[in-house]
């Protein structure tokens, strides 16, 4: 019969919950790496049991930890994350310069097909990449090379490398995202990038329609369209049907546009969810009713999704990589919030319960759907 | 035998119960013992020092004898009762955060 494990990093360690197909009774292992932020774990596609988590702490840095047996054990492997060449500035949030600095990861995107290869999304903006099971990373640097680098500028949340998207179809085509840099797109293997940001439009810089300098939040596509990619800007929902050449906004009828997470559920690649956050200056939901929205149409038209949902008196987010899919039959889709609680819906989002109420602030979540 | 105590985080990381007692080669300075530390303990290279420039990371502090050695260059030489495995060499993270 078929499980589910669900990867959660948080600010205080890392859990995995599983539960077989029925997704009904779970159990919790954790905290893996107690009192340490654990910004983000992924499984190999090639070997579930192979899963890489980002280990941070302000005082001891960088950590990647390497499990290959599904979580149960832990290895540290390599820390060195070194920019390629003299790194160069950016700009800081008053315009100056500011050295390249690097400060965590942020994301792992593991490959496709092996599990020793793996992608690092790292802040300051960088791109790495292991072929040996995270003991040494080479920055691919045509990204940070690319022209519009020293323009680039930290959000809010620090200038972060956070979406990390391999093409199923090409394994030369990469999508990457960035605060406040916005998406970027590879089609020779990361060798050079284009920023594709066409038709996003902020109105909080200096050039709305700028090249670069959007705050994209998350991107998600589905793996049987990749051509076709849904983005949660810091307000605004995207689309794009040709790879990022150019977007439309699908707000639609959210009852706001601002939010962090952005996913496709794993069968209907015109299905998708989204979290609405007030705004930007009030990190929780409006009405302080937590409330998932789901567009069955590729945006636009959105529905709320409440049942088991609390609907007043609730002042938590859900950042960015703390949604994820299963691909069970009846799609399964995941949330952790900063209150600490990861959400389950087995119906695709119709209803939901919490697995667990009070882990430390969730930071990402992923899913895997286990043989 | 220089004795290094090392905050809780970085025990859990080493897989270490309790102080590390180095054989150093040389003359004792934080250099060579943080060299000999981390390459007992591989995984604590660029949790004490910085990868590139080796210098302290700043929430990290290093005391002996009840001195504040964080700010002494890091070829000076170690107190005689470091040396001497009597007074421990400690490895602090600052009280910050929450």
């Amino acid at each position: 019969m078929s499980k589910v494990r669900v990867l959660v990093g948080t600010r205080k360690g890392a859990f995995v919950l599983t539960s077989d197909g029925k997704r009904e009774k779970w159990d919790v292992s954790g905290p893996h790496f107690g009192g340490w932020e654990i910004y983000h774990i992924k499984g190999s596609p090639a070997d579930p049991n192979r899963l890489y988590a980002s280990q941070c702490s302000g005082w001891f840095g960088q950590q990647v930890q390497r499990s290959d047996d599904g979580g149960e054990t832990w290895t540290p492997v390599g820390n060195r994350f070194l920019y390629d060449g003299i790194p160069g500035t950016h700009q800081w949030y008053d315009g100056t310069a500011h050295p390249w600095e690097f400060k965590r990861v942020w994301h792992f995107e593991p490959s496709l097909t092996d599990p020793d290869t793996v992608y690092a999304g790292v802040e300051d903006a960088a791109l790495f990449r292991s072929n040996d099971g995270g003991q040494n990373w080479q920055e691919l640097a045509g990204l940070r090379g690319h022209g519009s680098g020293p323009r680039w500028q930290p959000g809010a949340g620090g200038m972060c490398l956070h979406t990390v998207i391999l093409d199923p179809t090409d394994p030369q085509r990469i999508f990457i995202a960035i605060s406040a840099a916005g998406a970027f797109r590879t089609d020779d293997g990361g060798r050079t990038w284009q920023p594709i940001n066409k038709g996003l439009y902020s109105q909080y810089i200096p050039d709305p329609t700028a090249e670069v300098g959007h705050c994209v939040h998350h991107v998600a596509m589905h793996q049987a369209r990749p051509g076709v990619l849904f983005m949660q800007k810091h307000w605004d929902v995207m689309r794009s049907d040709n790879a990022g050449e150019s977007w439309q906004e699908v707000s639609g009828n959210l009852p706001t546009d601002f939010g962090f997470v952005i996913d496709v559920h794993a069968h209907e690649p015109e299905t998708i969810y989204v979290v609405p956050i007030k705004s930007d200056s009030e990190h929780f939901p409006p009405d302080a009713k937590l409330r998932v929205y789901r567009s069955k149409t590729g945006g636009n038209e959105w529905e709320p999704l409440t049942k088991g949902l609390p609907q007043s008196n609730c002042y938590v987010n859900v950042l960015r990589d703390a949604m994820a899919v299963d691909s069970l039959d009846e799609c399964g889709v995941y949330f952790g919030t900063t209150g600490g609680q990861v959400y389950a819906s087995a119906d695709a989002g119709d209803s939901w319960t919490p697995i667990v109420r009070d882990l430390p602030a969730v930071l990402s979540v992923e899913v895997q759907t286990l043989a | 035998m220089i004795q290094v105590v090392l905050p809780a985080h970085l025990r859990t990381l080493a897989r270490v119960e309790g102080d590390v007692k180095l054989e150093v080669q040389g003359e004792a300075t934080q250099r060579s013992v943080l060299d000999a530390l981390e390459t007992k303990y591989p995984m604590l290279q660029g949790a004490i020092r910085d990868h590139v420039t080796q210098q302290r990371r700043p929430y990290i502090r290093f005391f002996a004898c009840s001195e504040d050695l964080s700010h002494q260059s890091p070829d000076a030489p170690l107190p005689d009762q470091v040396v001497a495995g009597t007074e421990p060499f400690f490895i602090v993270g600052a009280i910050a955060g929450g």
